[in-house]
């Protein structure tokens, strides 16, 4: 008995706040969600994985046209976190939760923050129509660089505090001092190859080894990194 | 584009505190005065102020940076002429206001009314990458990465260098924003003996090019501390030969990289084989 009295008492609840995207639907919604089709096959996946709230202010729904929604964008890949603006029955357990007293917020998401902090790469990847992100500068410390679409290759170095996040494989011809994180949208096959291997942590989907976890002898020359059923295999390239 | 017309904005930059950014930017104005330059540096740690000290100028200070944005004082009010070098002045900035008080319009007015008065603009970057330090590189046509050879300092750096590449007026026009490294308090024996990043490793991991390499000396130390910079106060020295390198290169001029090298050579071995 005391003993779940102090758990009870170790039980705290913490505020946060975090940053999604939020979409505005404007009616009529068949033609709304025909624009978000057109803008999502320019980038497919980006929303994925990304939470993203629902300001329904422009659009009077009921609460039935909302779970319609809900469910047309989740198959579309966008999760919906929470809708706003709206002032349905906040305890309607098919809705998804009300949200209030949301800031707006320079994007300054991993992705958009790295399209814009490596500036140059950016308009290349709208321009190619093949799945990969060629960066011919160096990728500097506390850079992102995120590419769910496919492959990211670079051509310099990745310092270390900076990160590389691809959908498909990294290939890297400089060093590598930071964080790859390759198969980020699901793929086994994908693989992580690097010139020179000085990296922080290396990600093939959802396994990974920090830099503590792997051989020092594999360190300062070309590696490359790949699933093997469920384990992150690491080996050198002569 | 003749040399006389065109003021340089410089920023000297680091990311990490205690590098020698207020150092070098003394050393360096003062090393492009006694060259003939008209040259201002503008102090832009805000609330943490500095180089006032560094150059002795701290007690003449009236109008600060901060003054000049609000309108307070005007220009010519807030500047201070070096008593050596007729040359050279400073434009102080606030102690007691904080970093919130620039503004980017304000900032962006003060250096367009620098660039018709001055050959050169040098400005004292503080540590970190908020407001102080982002304002500083904004309007920025040249950069100096001060670094020490250690890994921490190489990698915030690193960081800084890409903040430059993004964030700054030029970055935006898409142009490439003009960088240079500065290595500073570089020990010839620590780095023969592998205590330290060697050079080659610093320029491996920042890809960018070489402006100097000022070996640590206490006269630099001796020098803030009189409030005369290097380059005044003991122009013979190696720091201070070493600093009127950098600005020669700094200047276009095409000069041999010297790497200290271990000066007291005969010295240490003397005494270290009788310390062993």
């Amino acid at each position: 008995m005391s003993g779940l009295i102090l758990q009870r008492q170790s039980l705290t609840f913490r505020a946060r706040s975090y940053t999604a995207f939020v979409f505005t639907p404007q009616p009529p919604i068949a033609d709304w969600l025909e624009v978000l089709d057109a803008t999502l096959q320019r980038s497919k996946g980006f929303f994925a994985g990304h939470p993203v709230a629902l300001d329904l202010s422009a659009a009077a729904l009921s609460a039935d046209e909302v779970v319609q929604l809900v469910a047309d964008l989740q198959a579309r890949n966008v999760r919906v976190l929470g809708i706003e603006g709206s002032d349905l029955n906040a305890g309607d357990a098919v809705l998804p939760p009300l949200l209030r007293g949301g800031r707006v917020q320079d994007l300054e998401l991993p992705e958009l923050g790295a399209a814009a902090e490596a500036a140059q790469p950016a308009p290349e990847a709208k321009q190619q129509e093949a799945a990969s992100l060629l960066i011919d500068s160096p990728v500097r410390s506390g850079q992102s660089v995120a590419f769910i679409e496919g492959d990211v290759t670079v051509l310099g170095s990745v310092a270390s505090g900076a990160e590389i996040i691809a959908g498909g494989s990294i290939h890297i011809y400089g060093t590598l001092r930071g964080q790859a994180m390759a198969g980020a949208a699901g793929s086994r096959r994908a693989r992580i190859f690097c010139h020179r291997f000085e990296a922080e942590l290396l990600a093939i989907g959802p396994y990974y080894k920090t830099a503590d976890e792997i051989e020092d002898s594999l360190r300062r020359g070309p590696i490359q990194a790949w699933l093997d059923g469920n384990t992150l295999k690491i080996s050198p390239m002569h | 584009m003749s040399e006389r017309t065109s003021a340089r904005v410089v920023v000297v930059t680091s990311g990490k505190g205690g590098v020698g950014k207020t150092t070098s930017t003394a050393a360096i104005g003062a090393a492009l005065a006694r060259l003939g330059d008209k040259v201002v540096v503008v102090d832009f740690d805000v609330g943490l102020r500095n180089l006032d000290l560094v150059l002795g100028a701290e007690r003449r200070v009236v109008f600060d940076l901060i003054n000049v944005i609000n309108g307070v004082a005007k220009l010519p009010q807030a500047l201070i002429r070096d008593k050596r070098l007729e040359n050279l002045y400073l434009l102080p900035a606030s102690q007691t206001r904080d970093k919130e008080a620039l503004t980017e319009d304000g900032v962006g007015k003060v250096i367009g009314e620098l660039r018709e008065k001055f050959d050169w603009i040098v400005c004292d970057s503080p540590a970190g990458i908020e407001r102080g330090a982002t304002l500083a590189m904004r309007h920025a046509d040249t950069a100096i990465i001060v670094t020490n050879p250690e890994v921490s300092s190489v990698r915030d750096s690193d960081r800084i260098i890409g903040l430059l590449d993004a964030k700054t007026e030029k970055a935006e026009r898409g142009e490439c924003m003009d960088k240079h490294l500065l290595i500073t308090r570089y020990h010839p024996w620590r780095a023969a003996r592998g205590e330290m990043l060697s050079i080659e490793d610093v320029l491996e991991i920042l890809s960018v090019p070489l402006l100097g390499i000022i070996p640590e000396s206490e006269e630099v130390l001796r020098a803030s501390n009189l409030g005369s910079p290097v380059t005044i106060n003991a122009a013979l020295s190696a720091p201070a030969r070493a600093y009127f390198d950098a600005t020669r290169r700094l200047k276009g001029e095409q000069i041999a990289m010297e790497i200290p090298s271990e000066s007291r050579s005969l010295l240490t071995k003397l005494f270290g084989r009788k310390a062993a």
